[in-house]
């Protein structure tokens, strides 16, 4: 197990040598001059020629990515052109608020999923069947944009339980925090647990088929003793592997939420950096991002072993 | 009948929906003895097995008694049935692969039935697993209780499968086709510790097969069942001595059926040559910097077939059969050694004349999944003809598709209909057809009657004998069945761990064996008695 567990680091280190360098390819090299790109077409020489200075674009290419990425290791991502600050704390502000909403809408997603998706599978057919079948199909045909407009309207305007956007920061309290992140954290949910439940509906299905469950029946164990001890763990790996992708699709992939709650996540700072043409970053969030990809596959891969003896192996 | 039966049926009817399976089923088993059911698939046998189980498909209607001790089980809830399963009733199936959980460790399967009726902890359960497989001879020294399914063998998994049923002692043990996915010597091995079993525990043990001479080897009393009815039953010797219902004398011709073959006549004739052929797998690499290490699942292996003949390879699960299937096919290049097929060679890949691929076609065992199910027949066996240089015209396109299908005994009107539209036989039957169509010199066949029920499988190869005399055709015929090998090769190779062992004419090898693997292989053989 430990063996396996190493071997998936070494290949998750290989994993980011390549991508942080992909990315230094397409940002640095390619379109032409990052600084010029930067300021756009009227920029007067003078000023790019001090902002390469500023970038370090004027000392060779392998000497830039290794300073780039010798910075990154000191947890320096250099000073963002447009905001004039460091980036790091920068992104460590925003990560405070998009790695709780990601984990929250993750979990929320989860448990409504598997108690859907258990009942669904285990009375096949049935009026509860259909209502979790009915309600997913819709789950995922709203777009969340426009649920999260309906929560808005129905719980801050009208009920007036929660505020309608805007984040008090974590110093106010942990409730408080929570509090701000729920109605962002449901939008972003429904899709997902819509999602995962038709995943473990169908895994469990199949799982409920095999000839094992036939066998632990065939020993007394009740139909229900039967679904705890050997289907549902079964039934596990493809859900896994869904509940590792909408993970890193939720810490990036969230900034229309977060632009309809103003939230200062990191969906919002890539898109606004993309927008101001601030390559560093954009550089930075996306090497953070293509971290906490891998780094969640790694979880995932480490979870199947423990899930399933026969993946311990390779 | 003076004393009580342990388990006695009275009238036992089954319908799942509107359809009826099983129509007044009524047998007994006594303590310490074996009943056998016998039955060609759709029979019954199995669903008479669910119904003492009470595990049977939604929808299922029993009536009749079907009474433990004098307790009828079809009168108890489902609550006390699940009291029953495990402790009084054990049951072990047919796929040993997919009976266990693969999850969870063979210790923790075994000490599940004791902790689910018993008060016995983790510990303790465990402890009596270990004595439990000990008595399965899989001794935990050997086979640490912490094993996964998947680190054994399928007839270690099938051990696994009997010590769960018999862990708590049942009074009555269901084995439903126990031996059917295995090896013949496993099979044996597998019947003799069930029959200790029985007689160790005065165990009752109802034993299911589609095999008569499995049966025949163990059982006391016999069944015979067709289309949800008991058509004939008694002590196995009785049964066996007066064969009284037509069904059953049908059934026992059809189990050693030896089809009418003509012997070749030029014996120089060599069609395919098969010289020091070997083929090596490559292992995944240990660790990132070590070699990747090679299996060498073909070992040096030379043998001919001639024109019109019939040629056997025997030989256990993993002994490099398949693999030297895929390599004279052309399908994997082979390391080592040469094969020719009448006079062109056999190389994997493009390279191989599209003249030589079409002198040889495969039949798998399978047929359902070796067709595209959304193909109408007419246009699945028309799809090795690309391989004819010729291009056909339309209409003789459909007449050589007509021709074919009535040369294996099927209608001109099923090359419009769709596969799952017709039995396994006539499936097995649309898969020669499909092989036959570029009038081929060899035809492998890949364990290609093993699936089929013995009164089909006596067809089958029938069809084969007739249409070998009529186009010169050579078999290589691969199975794991050694008596239909011996009632239809003219010679023989035994195959074991890659190598050939031993190779003859069948009779000689069958009756004077000289390797002692051959031996061992054709002692295991289960046989009928002599009726006659």
């Amino acid at each position: 197990m430990l063996r396996f567990a190493l071997r998936r680091l070494l290949s998750l280190a290989l994993t980011l040598v390549a991508a942080s360098l992909i990315i230094f390819v397409a940002i640095e090299i390619v379109p032409g001059d990052p600084a010029s790109y930067m300021l756009g077409l009227n920029a007067q020489p003078e000023t790019v020629a001090a902002l390469r200075e500023e970038l370090g674009l004027n000392v060779s290419k392998p000497q830039r990515y290794f300073n780039w990425v010798g910075g990154m290791l000191r947890g320096d991502f250099g000073t963002s052109y447009t905001y004039r600050t460091e980036v790091t704390p920068m992104i460590a502000d925003r990560l405070l608020i998009s790695l709780p909403l990601a984990l929250y809408a993750l979990l929320l997603s989860t448990l409504i999923a598997f108690p859907a998706g258990v009942i669904a599978a285990t009375r096949r057919g049935s009026g509860a069947d259909l209502a979790v079948m009915g309600s997913t199909q819709i789950g995922i045909a709203l777009p969340n944009f426009w649920f999260a407009m309906l929560l808005v309207s129905l719980f801050a305007i009208k009920l007036r339980w929660f505020a309608s956007g805007g984040f008090p920061g974590w110093d106010t309290g942990l409730f408080a925090g929570l509090k701000a992140l729920t109605l962002p954290a449901i939008a972003l949910a429904l899709p997902q647990a819509s999602i995962l439940a038709r995943v473990m509906r169908s895994s469990l299905l199949d799982t409920l088929g095999e000839d094992f469950i036939r066998t632990a029946r065939a020993k007394g164990l009740t139909a229900r003793q039967a679904l705890w001890r050997h289907a549902l763990r079964n039934a596990l790996i493809p859900v896994l592997t869904i509940i590792g992708l909408q993970f890193s699709f939720l810490l990036a992939g969230a900034v229309i939420i977060e632009n309809i709650f103003y939230l200062p996540g990191l969906g919002r700072l890539i898109f606004q950096s993309l927008t101001q043409r601030d390559l560093i970053v954009v550089e930075s969030v996306v090497m953070l991002l293509v971290f906490a990809v891998v780094l969640v596959t790694f979880l995932v891969d480490v979870a199947y072993a423990i899930v399933d003896p026969r993946l311990r192996r390779k | 009948m003076t004393s009580r039966s342990l388990l006695q049926i009275d009238g036992l009817r089954l319908s799942i929906g509107e359809q009826p399976i099983l129509h007044n089923i009524s047998c007994s088993v006594d303590a310490g003895k074996v009943l056998g059911i016998i039955g060609e698939s759709g029979s019954g046998k199995s669903m008479t097995a669910y119904s003492i189980m009470r595990l049977l498909p939604q929808g299922a209607v029993v009536s009749g008694s079907i009474g433990i001790d004098g307790d009828n089980l079809l009168d108890k809830s489902e609550a006390q049935m699940c009291e029953v399963r495990g402790d009084d009733i054990g049951m072990v199936f047919q796929e040993p692969m997919t009976a266990l959980n693969p999850v969870l460790t063979i210790g923790d399967q075994v000490a599940e039935t004791i902790r689910i009726h018993t008060s016995a902890g983790r510990r303790e359960a465990l402890s009596v697993a270990h004595r439990v497989l000990e008595r399965v001879e899989l001794p935990p020294g050997k086979y640490p209780l912490s094993r996964y399914p998947h680190e054994l063998s399928g007839g270690q998994r099938q051990r696994v499968v009997i010590a769960m049923a018999i862990a708590l002692k049942p009074r009555l043990l269901i084995a439903d086709e126990p031996t059917t996915a295995l090896d013949v010597t496993t099979q044996a091995q597998i019947l003799s510790l069930l029959k200790k079993l029985v007689q160790e525990d005065d165990m009752g043990l109802i034993l299911i097969s589609h095999d008569l001479a499995v049966v025949a080897d163990i059982a006391d009393d016999i069944v015979i069942m067709r289309e949800g009815v008991v058509v004939e039953s008694g002590t196995v010797r009785s049964v066996f001595a007066q064969q009284t219902h037509a069904y059953t004398r049908q059934l026992f011709k059809a189990s050693s059926y030896q089809p009418e073959r003509s012997t070749i006549t030029n014996v120089d004739d060599n069609l395919l040559v098969v010289d020091n052929v070997s083929r090596d797998y490559r292992l995944p690499r240990t660790s990132f910097f070590s070699k990747p290490g090679y299996f060498r699942a073909v070992d040096r292996v030379s043998f001919t077939i001639r024109r019109g003949e019939n040629l056997g390879l025997v030989g256990e699960s993993g002994c490099g059969k398949s693999t030297l299937t895929r390599v004279i096919l052309g399908l994997d290049p082979c390391q080592q050694g040469s094969i020719v097929l009448d006079g062109e060679p056999v190389v994997a890949g493009q390279a191989m004349l599209r003249d030589t691929r079409k002198k040889m076609q495969v039949v798998f065992q399978d047929p359902y999944a070796s067709f595209n199910p959304r193909h109408k027949v007419g246009r699945l066996i028309a799809e090795p003809l690309h391989l004819v240089d010729q291009s056909l015209n339309t209409k003789d396109r459909a007449e050589l598709i007509v021709n074919t299908l009535l040369s294996v005994g099927l209608e001109a009107s099923d090359a419009e209909k769709f596969i799952h539209q017709f039995s396994g036989g006539q499936r097995q039957r649309i898969a020669i057809a499909r092989a036959l169509i570029t009038r081929p010199a060899l035809i492998i066949l890949d364990e290609a009657v093993s699936a089929l029920d013995v009164s089909i499988r006596a067809q089958i190869l029938d069809l084969l004998s007739d249409l070998s005399s009529a186009h010169t055709l050579s078999y290589l015929f691969i199975s794991h069945d050694l008596s239909v090998v011996r009632s239809v090769t003219d010679r023989v190779l035994v195959m074991k761990d890659g190598k050939i062992v031993e190779q003859g004419e069948t009779e000689a090898v069958f009756t004077r064996p000289s390797h002692p693997y051959t031996k061992r292989l054709i002692a295991a053989i289960p046989e009928l008695p002599v009726t006659d």
